[in-house]
């Protein structure tokens, strides 16, 4: 009952906040605010009893994408305040295209019969570690070759072009 | 108990709020955040999935997708810089270059 009950109030917060990321107007709020939901997706991942990955989402979410997002604000807009025009078009064919969408899953989903019940049972962070270096070895290296791609290319992608060279003038700052 | 369709309709529901800013916002950032709410979404399926068949494979998945989504932002940031270096802002719709 009691699981119920909080179950309710992280759902209803959930769809609140997601309403909140994809139709504020400032883009710094609605940052915070998906910071918010990713923070509430940890306390349903509790209630699936899945509590490893409940501190890996806000580890990893709540404390790493948002910082990122956030500098990702700070670096592509000239302003100076918090205010960050989100500006919003073709509004009716997209929530017609969205809600077509969800009455479309949700008419799945609903007429699916018997779905299995899950239980009570915790997965610890020991099993998971277990199941990442046995069972699933080559893809948790296969991974690792994908985080190490993703960090080369941003910084390939991301640096100045002329970064390194020697800057020669009267001011002779150096190396930039 | 809270049942499994629980779980997935409001899974479902974020998808689809996630779709909605995807299709509407005009900021290049503001997109990336609509598909960070998506990937959200897809990752409490499949841990609602994980938790009713029990068992390790969900949650290795579920951390799987987290890393790649990760990957996902970090080049998709990078690309979004280096669109706001050539134009001087980040609205989706006004870089159209390469249409005639």
């Amino acid at each position: 009952m009691i699981e119920q009950a909080i179950f309710a109030f992280v759902a209803s917060c959930m769809l609140y906040s997601g309403l909140q990321v994809v139709h504020g107007r400032n883009l710094v709020h609605a940052v915070l605010w998906l910071g918010v939901t990713l923070s509430l997706t940890a306390l349903l991942f509790l209630l699936l009893r899945a509590p490893f990955l409940a501190g890996i989402q806000i580890l990893l979410y709540a404390g790493g994408v948002v910082t990122l997002m956030l500098f990702g604000i700070m670096l592509t807009h000239r302003h100076g305040g918090v205010h960050v025009e989100n500006q919003q078009g073709r509004k009716l064919r997209g929530a017609l295209a969205a809600g077509a969408l969800f009455a479309l899953m949700s008419g799945a989903i609903c007429t699916t019969g018997a779905l299995p019940h899950g239980g009570t049972a915790v997965v610890s962070a020991a099993e998971i570690g277990q199941a990442f270096l046995t069972d699933h070895l080559l893809a948790f290296e296969v991974l690792s070759l994908l985080l190490l791609a993703a960090m080369v290319g941003a910084i390939a992608l991301a640096r100045r072009s002329d970064y390194g060279e020697v800057v020669s003038g009267p001011a002779g700052r150096g190396v930039r | 108990m809270i049942p499994l369709h629980a779980y997935l309709l409001l899974a479902a529901a974020l998808f689809t709020l996630g779709v909605y800013g995807l299709l509407t916002r005009r900021n290049a950032v503001g997109i990336l955040i609509s598909v960070e709410l998506m990937a959200n979404a897809v990752n409490i399926n499949l841990v609602a999935f994980s938790w009713a068949h029990g068992g390790t494979v969900g949650q290795v998945f579920a951390l799987f997708a987290m890393a790649v989504t990760v990957a996902e932002v970090v080049v998709g940031l990078a690309l979004v810089i280096l669109l706001y270096r050539s134009r001087k802002d980040v609205l989706v719709d006004q870089a159209r270059d390469l249409r005639h």
